[in-house]
C-alpha cells in the first residue's frame, strides 16, 4: 500500500504539476529504455524458431497453430485459404513441393487439395514455446553448465565472505606496526584493472595445476580488496568495549570474530554477499582462460560458445540468457535494500 | 580471598605519561572507588587492572600473586563498561552465559548459575529478551549479571551509573551496595562523581593527574582533607577557601589559624551565624531554598565569594550582612604548598 502511494506521489495537490509532468515523462522514458531490451529479451525466449526469424517480427510469441488429423503421425500446420467461391477454409498442409501444397481438410482426412501457397494464410495463435527451456535440461550439457555457475558462484562468496571479514577484523580491531600500510596496500590494489594481471593470473593457476578445474576460478576471486574496504568500514563502528568485554569473558580471539564480530556485521556481509554473487555469476574472462573443457563451462562461457559461427540456435540461446539473468535479479530484487542501507552504514560512522 | 595490591604502577601512552606511581592495596572484600576529575587516570588504572591495559612498570598482585603477564580472562576479574557493552545480538541469558560457555562450563550449571544470578536481579522474566528491548536500569543490570555469573575474584565498574537518570542513580546505588554486602567480594569502583564515592565506599581513592592525592573512608576524607584539591573535591556544596589574613580577622577564628597557613577551609554547612565582630562579615548576594536549609551565597569584606548553609527557616534578604564564624575542629588550614596542616587546638 505504502509503496503503491509512494508511485503515485505528486507534487500538485489536485491538479499535476508541470514539474509532476516532466519527471513521469522522464522516468518512463528510462523504464522504456531499460527494460524493454530486457522485456523482448523474455518475450523473445518463448518464441518458436520459426517465429524468431519470421519478419516482420512479431512483439508476442505466435506461432501456427497444428492439428491432429487421422492418418498422420505428426499434427499438421494449419493455414486459411480462400476458395474460389471467395469461402474461407482452414486446411492442414500435409506436404509443399515447389510452389503447390498439398493440403487437407481436417473433417475429412481422405481428399487432399493442391493450393498454391501464395492463397494461404497461416493460422497463428498465442502459444508460449516452453520447450525452448525443457529442451535446454534435456539436451546439450546444460545442466551441467547451471551446476558448475552455481557451485563457483556460492563456494566464491562463502570463501569471500570468509576471508574478508577475517582480513577486516585484523584491520580494524588491532593495533600492530605497519596496519595502515597493509591497507593501504590493500586498497591500492583496486587501481589495477584485472585485464592487466590476467595473464600472470593464468601462469599462476597453470603452474599450480589447477587449469580447467572449477577452484582454479574460484580462488583467484576469493580476495577482493573492495570487500576487505566495505567490511573494515563497517566493523570500525562496533563498538571495542563489546570486544573487550568478550576478551574479559574469557573468548578467545577467534570466538570473539565468530560470535561476536561475525554477527554484528551482517548487514556489511550482506552487501558484500550481494555483490560477489553478482560479480562471481557474471564473471567472464577469468572462466574464459580458466576453464577450456566444455564439461567446465560456467553459463556465461556456454552462452558464448552457444553463438556458432554458422548457425546459432537463437531460440535456445535467448532461453538461456534468461535462466542466466534471473539469479542475479533475484537477489537484486529482494536483498536491495541491504545494499543501500549497507552502504550507507558502511561509509559513515 | 581476594586481595589487590599495585606497587609503583606508571603507565604511558607513546611520550604521554598518564599514571605517574601509583601504590594502593585494596583487602579482601572492600569497596574501592576510585574518584576525580575526568581524565586523572581512573579508568586507565581499572582497565590495567583488569588487563586490558598494561602498565609501563610496576607490579600488580592479585592474592599476593604477580599478574602483568597474566591475560584478562585468566586474572579473575570481571568488569562492567560504562556502556555495559552487551553483546546486541545476544538474548539477555546469552549475555549472562557467554563467559561461561567460553570456560567450558556444562550446560546444566551454566543453567543453575544465570538462573541464579537473574533471579538476584530480577532478570528472570526477561532472560530471552535482546538488550534493545532492555530500559537503562535492566541493561545495567544484565551487565553486572554478567559479571557475578563468572564468581569472580574482583569486580571492576567503570562508571556504570553514568548513562542513567538522577533517580534510577540513586536506587542502582543503593543496590548495588547491597550485593556487595550479599557478595561479600572486593569490588573497585571508578567514578567521577563524588556523592557516588561518598555513599558507597569502604575506602575511597582520590586520584588527580595520575596521582592518588589521599585515601581513606568516606568520614575520614570529609574531616580531614589531606590537601586543597581534596578539600574542594569531597563534599557538596564545595567547601571556602579563604585566605588566612582574612580570617585571622575575625576574634573567634584568629586563634585557630596557624602562623604558616595560606589559606583556610570551612565547609558551607559548618559555618555558624553569630555576633558582630566575633566573626566574618558576610554580604548575602542570592539564596537558593532548599527545603530544610538554605543555601547562601555572597562574599565577605575582602572579596571573597562564600557560600553558606544555613537552617531553612532563617530567611536573610538579598543585600544583608550576616556574621560567621565556625568551630575549632571544622576550620582546615592549608600551607603554601597547599598542603594540610596538623590542627592547632585553641
Amino acid at each position: 500500500m505504502k509503496s503503491l502511494r509512494f508511485l503515485w506521489l505528486t507534487r500538485g495537490r489536485q491538479k499535476l504539476h508541470w514539474t509532476d509532468v516532466l519527471s513521469y515523462a522522464y522516468l518512463v522514458a528510462g523504464l522504456f529504455v531499460m527494460f524493454a531490451p530486457v522485456l523482448w529479451l523474455v518475450v523473445s525466449s518463448f518464441k518458436t524458431e520459426s517465429a524468431i526469424s519470421q519478419f516482420p517480427p512479431t512483439f508476442l510469441p505466435y506461432s501456427q497453430k497444428t492439428v491432429v488429423v487421422a492418418g498422420h503421425d505428426k499434427p499438421l500446420p494449419l493455414f486459411k485459404v480462400a476458395g474460389e467461391g471467395g469461402q474461407v477454409r482452414e486446411l492442414a498442409q500435409v506436404s509443399r513441393i515447389g510452389i503447390m501444397a498439398t493440403m487437407v481438410d481436417p473433417a475429412k482426412p481422405s481428399d487432399t487439395v493442391q493450393v498454391n501457397i501464395r492463397e494461404r494464410v497461416p493460422v497463428n495463435e498465442l502459444k508460449l514455446a516452453t520447450s525452448n527451456y525443457t529442451d535446454l535440461f534435456g539436451k546439450f550439457t546444460f545442466g551441467a553448465y547451471l551446476w558448475n555457475s552455481v557451485f563457483i558462484t556460492v563456494v566464491a562468496t562463502l570463501l569471500t565472505l570468509l576471508f574478508n571479514s577475517m582480513a577486516a577484523f585484523a584491520l580494524s580491531k588491532y593495533q600492530f606496526k605497519g596496519q595502515k600500510a597493509v591497507f593501504l596496500l590493500i586498497i591500492a590494489t583496486l587501481m589495477i584493472p584485472p585485464t592487466i594481471i590476467l595473464v600472470p593470473v593464468f601462469l599462476v593457476i597453470n603452474s599450480v595445476g589447477l587449469l580447467n578445474s572449477l577452484w582454479g576460478v574460484i580462488l583467484p576471486a576469493v580476495a577482493t580488496p573492495t570487500g576487505v574496504f566495505l567490511l573494515r568500514q563497517y566493523m570500525l563502528t562496533i563498538p571495542d568495549e563489546l570486544i573487550e568485554a568478550a576478551r574479559m569473558d574469557h573468548a578467545s580471539e577467534w570466538r570473539i570474530y565468530w560470535r561476536i564480530v561475525l554477527p554484528l556485521s551482517a548487514p556489511a556481509l550482506a552487501v558484500l554477499a550481494i555483490f560477489s554473487v553478482m560479480w562471481r555469476w557474471n564473471d567472464f574472462l577469468l572462466p574464459l582462460i580458466v576453464l577450456s573443457k566444455s564439461e567446465f563451462f560456467t553459463l556465461q562461457l556456454a552462452l558464448n560458445s552457444f553463438q556458432g559461427e554458422l548457425n546459432t540456435q537463437w531460440h535456445y540461446l535467448l532461453a538461456m540468457t534468461v535462466i542466466t539473468l534471473l539469479p542475479v535479479t533475484l537477489v537484486f530484487a529482494f536483498l536491495q535494500r541491504y545494499i543501500t542501507t549497507g552502504i550507507a552504514s558502511a561509509g559513515v560512522k | 580471598m581476594s586481595t589487590l595490591e599495585l606497587r609503583a604502577i606508571q603507565k604511558s601512552f607513546e611520550q604521554t605519561h598518564v599514571i605517574h606511581g601509583v601504590d594502593l592495596q585494596v583487602a579482601h572484600g572492600e569497596f574501592v572507588v576510585f574518584v576525580g576529575p575526568s581524565g586523572c587516570g581512573k579508568s586507565t588504572l581499572l582497565r590495567m587492572i583488569a588487563g586490558l591495559d598494561s602498565p609501563t612498570s610496576g607490579d600488580l598482585l592479585i592474592d599476593g600473586e604477580k599478574v602483568n603477564a597474566i591475560s584478562a580472562a585468566d586474572r579473575g576479574c570481571a568488569m562492567v563498561f560504562q556502556s555495559y557493552a552487551l553483546y546486541p545480538h545476544m538474548s539477555v541469558y546469552a549475555n549472562m552465559a557467554f563467559g561461561l560457555e567460553n570456560a567450558k562450563v556444562p550446560k546444566a550449571e551454566i543453567t543453575q548459575k544465570v538462573n541464579e544470578a537473574a533471579a538476584l536481579l530480577r532478570l528472570d522474566t526477561m532472560l530471552e529478551r535482546k538488550p534493545t528491548q532492555l530500559s537503562g536500569g535492566q541493561r545495567q543490570r544484565v551487565a553486572i549479571g554478567r559479571a557475578i555469573v563468572r564468581n569472580p575474584k574482583i569486580f571492576l565498574f567503570d562508571e556504570p551509573l553514568s548513562n542513567l537518570d538522577a533517580e534510577l542513580r540513586v536506587s542502582m546505588r543503593a543496590e548495588l551496595r547491597e550485593l556487595h554486602q550479599r557478595l561479600g567480594a572486593t569490588m573497585v569502583y571508578v567514578t567521577h562523581d563524588q556523592v557516588e564515592a561518598m555513599t558507597m565506599a569502604d575506602k575511597i581513592v582520590v586520584l588527580r593527574a595520575g596521582r592518588i592525592e589521599q585515601v581513606g573512608t568516606p568520614q575520614a576524607l570529609y574531616e580531614a582533607p589531606a590537601n586543597v584539591f581534596v578539600a574542594g573535591f569531597i563534599g557538596s556544596p564545595r567547601m571556602n577557601f579563604i585566605p588566612a589574613a582574612t580570617a585571622r580577622t575575625a576574634a573567634t577564628l584568629a586563634g585557630n589559624v596557624p602562623a604558616q597557613a595560606q589559606q583556610v577551609g570551612i565547609r558551607p554547612e559548618h559555618w555558624l551565624l553569630c555576633e558582630p565582630g566575633e566573626g566574618l562579615a558576610f554580604e548575602v548576594k542570592a539564596a537558593e531554598y532548599l527545603g530544610a536549609q538554605r543555601l547562601l551565597q555572597g562574599q565577605l569584606v575582602d572579596g571573597t565569594r562564600v557560600e553558606v548553609l544555613i537552617d531553612g527557616e532563617r530567611s536573610p534578604q538579598v543585600g544583608e550582612t550576616l556574621h560567621i564564624s565556625t568551630r575549632a575542629d571544622r576550620l582546615h588550614a592549608f600551607d603554601a604548598q597547599e598542603q594540610r596542616m596538623t590542627q592547632v587546638t585553641a
